[in-house]
């Protein structure tokens, strides 16, 4: 499948201050991506560069492979991270008048709305002033009114920040819905849990340059060390502790058990095989662990950052 | 896509649903009108007040020449020493002492004329008796020398100078007065329209910033198009509060001073003023002149010039105001930025009430009316008296000029400062934008 957006060698400069330099990335149509990276990466002004709400120094993004045009707006829902709504105005109102700006003939935004309000069970809101919302309230009558036109792209910047759990999860199960009725997500955050739930590809950020991107799996089969946490009930506990440093790379770990087992991770070299470690153990005690260490998202993203 | 239309009804429909607008537009002209006819009651009062003045006349010559009007009664004593009269008026509570000595060449008799009181007396009480007492004594002195009164009267003659230009339009004093009243209302409407509606306008740009609500509607429409939306869809919401109030505040008037039988004409300040000018014609003479005087205006000029200039100026002004709105976060940062904006508007308005009003079309009011940032109030304020039509088109074009140009600046400011929260920035930083 093709990718739905590409950005490429995009730059940006406000003043001496650098936001992109040389930035490219690729998002495949269908897929979450996730735009990850600290705090003040740029991450925001590629998003802007995207919506074109900032005109990139140089480089040129395509979408759906033509370069972007003012039309394409219309395509584009968009989350920011500093979202609100105009305070003294009746929720309804202003729901019509975003889906307008999008391009929706305002019967057809009202039908739309209509269905969202009662879907999000808000229906009774319509008439009501965002001042007389909580903040959890107006974030979804705010992610309505970002997907009501029904983009091909879908970007959300923080989408879950202010919501409570509960809604949270019916937030990202519509974010996920959305995505099997065929938009393309671009994710933004730095709360990794979502990431490792909802993303297929990521791109790091990171001090305005792009660090890491791809597939999170092959990504995480990069990043991966190779070592192993293992449990192992064992008479002679010393013993087996020396004959494993001789063998392999162990370093000291603690994991919750219901028994007093003997816990290490183990790494291995790049001749050994999950196998020849496993049944070194099985000869000498029982084993109760043997679990793979794959990176997290965190751990990528910490690693990398603290690489560059 | 052009969202123009949609962005100047939503500004026009919060602003004219506003609670605190419709208090406004309802409230203003009530208050308005209960401020003038408060001040006309007082002064009406302050009129109606009596006041007694002692007289002690020692020449004998001049006590007789007082006469007791409405306000002012007037008490001859004789036979007193001066300092029995000064005590005779403090017991009475009167409101003063016109002590006259004697004196034996009239020339000279303004020396030995005094007036003693409690207070400081009113400068109108005191004009009114030099005036009654040069006349007087004026006449005294002719007659002294063998000059008949009764010739002299007779032999007055009233001059009025009929005034009229080089192309036969004619003129006079109350034309005079009535283009002033023109151009200065037109000038001062000016003035206060873009001090009331620019305020709204940045009020308006700061309340996007700071609900947030910005990045969202940036995502679906053009920066300078929201800005422009947001500057027309003001204004008419301005044009229809001012209405509301052109036509409550005329309702009103006619109630009120049908009610309290106030006539407001007299009190208010120009309404003395034509009848300073208007005070040798008589009544309706004058009130003919006045209408006279409208039809001779260069009605359809001011008309296209007023709209032209109001609406020149007005964005002008409007679009640093949404300038100012977008680069700061809250309102009370813009006091930095209103202060440049307001002191030429200040200007404009004291040069067009002093300079103008004292010679239209000297070197002053001609410079200030091509420079853009006061050309539209003076200029306004100029066209009564007639200006050459060149000179309005080049003002004007200079004007349209500075406002593009400040349109576009004021897009730079606004599509950068909308998405800058946090510090204020400072002029450097601002001027840096515009490179973004």
């Amino acid at each position: 499948m093709g990718n739905l957006l590409e950005a490429h060698n995009v730059s940006k400069k406000f003043g001496d201050y650098t936001a992109l330099n040389n930035v490219s990335i690729a998002v495949p149509q269908g897929s979450i991506f996730g735009l990850l990276g600290p705090n003040g990466a740029g991450k925001t002004t590629l998003i802007r560069v995207v919506n074109q709400i900032t005109m990139p120094d140089s480089g040129h993004v395509l979408l759906d492979n033509e370069p972007l045009q003012a039309h394409h707006v219309t395509d584009i829902g968009y989350l920011p991270e500093e979202r609100g709504l105009y305070k003294s105005m009746k929720v309804g109102e202003q729901a019509l008048y975003l889906a307008q700006l999008k391009g929706l003939s305002k019967s057809e935004a009202k039908k739309r709305l209509k269905y969202w309000f009662d879907r999000l069970d808000i229906g009774d809101w319509w008439h009501k002033k965002i001042q007389e919302l909580s903040k959890g309230m107006a974030q979804k009558v705010q992610f309505i009114v970002t997907v009501l036109h029904e983009p091909k792209l879908l970007i959300f910047d923080e989408p879950f920040s202010g919501f409570d759990p509960i809604n949270a999860i019916v937030i990202k199960d519509e974010i996920l819905r959305l995505r099997d009725n065929g938009a393309t997500v671009i994710f933004s955050t730095h709360r990794m849990e979502s990431v490792e739930e909802l993303c297929d590809h990521i791109a790091l950020i990171h001090q305005s340059n792009k660090i890491l991107d791809g597939k999170l799996q092959d990504i995480k089969t990069q990043f991966k060390t190779h070592t192993f946490e293992i449990g192992i009930r064992t008479e002679n506990g010393a013993e087996l502790d020396n004959e494993l440093a001789n063998k392999f790379t162990v370093t000291p770990t603690n994991f919750k058990t219901l028994g007093n087992e003997l816990k290490r991770n183990i790494k291995l070299q790049a001749h050994q095989s999950p196998n020849e470690l496993l049944s070194f153990l099985t000869s000498r005690g029982q084993v109760s662990h043997f679990v793979e260490l794959i990176p997290t998202a965190n751990d990528i993203f910490i690693q990398a950052v603290k690489n560059n | 896509m052009n969202h123009l239309p949609l962005i100047i009804k939503r500004e026009y429909f919060t602003k004219v649903k506003n609670k605190s607008f419709i208090i406004m537009t309802f409230l203003s002209p009530m208050i308005m009108i209960g401020l003038v006819a408060v001040v006309a009651y007082l002064s009406q009062l302050n009129n109606n007040s009596e006041r007694t003045i002692t007289i002690l006349d020692e020449s004998g010559m001049i006590a007789s020449i007082f006469e007791n009007t409405k306000n002012t009664k007037y008490k001859v004593i004789d036979k007193l020493s001066l300092e029995d009269a000064k005590k005779l008026t403090q017991v009475q509570e009167n409101y003063g002492l016109l002590y006259i000595g004697k004196f034996n060449d009239v020339s000279s008799a303004g020396n030995v004329i005094k007036f003693y009181s409690e207070e400081s007396p009113s400068i109108s009480v005191i004009s009114g008796l030099e005036s009654k007492l040069e006349k007087h004594l004026t006449d005294l002195k002719l007659e002294s020398q063998g000059v008949d009164i009764e010739k002299i009267k007779t032999s007055k003659i009233d001059i009025a100078v009929a005034q009229e230009s080089f192309t036969g339009e004619k003129t006079s004093k109350i034309d005079s007065i009535v283009k002033l009243i023109f151009g200065g209302a037109a000038g001062y409407l000016l003035f206060m329209f873009i001090i009331i509606y620019g305020n709204m306008i940045m009020r308006s740009v700061i309340e996007e910033k700071t609900s947030r609500i910005i990045e969202v509607i940036i995502s679906s429409v053009k920066p300078v198009q929201l800005m422009l939306g947001k500057i027309i869809g003001t204004s008419l919401a301005g044009v229809t509060q001012f209405i509301i109030w052109l036509i409550l505040g005329g309702v009103l008037l006619t109630i009120v001073s049908a009610i309290f039988g106030i006539d407001l004409m007299q009190a208010s300040p120009s309404g003395q003023l034509l009848n300073q000018a208007g005070n040798d014609a008589a009544m309706p003479d004058m009130v003919q002149n006045g209408f006279l005087a409208f039809y001779n205006l260069p009605l359809t000029n001011l008309i296209i010039a007023f709209l032209l200039f109001f609406i020149g100026g007005y964005l002008l002004y409007s679009s640093l105001y949404a300038a100012i709105g977008a680069a700061v976060d809250n309102e009370t940062d813009t006091q930095q930025f209103l202060f440049p904006i307001l002191m030429p508007l200040i200007l404009a308005v004291y040069i067009g009430f002093f300079t103008v009003i004292e010679d239209p079309h000297g070197t002053i009011s001609t410079i200030f009316s091509f420079i853009p940032f006061t050309s539209p109030v003076v200029m306004l304020m100029r066209i009564p008296f007639g200006v050459p039509i060149w000179q309005q088109i080049l003002s004007l074009s200079i004007l349209i000029g500075t406002f593009m140009f400040a349109v576009w600046f004021a897009a730079k400011i606004y599509r950068v400062g909308i998405l800058m929260y946090g510090k204020k920035p400072s002029y450097r930083e601002i001027l840096k934008w515009i490179k973004y």
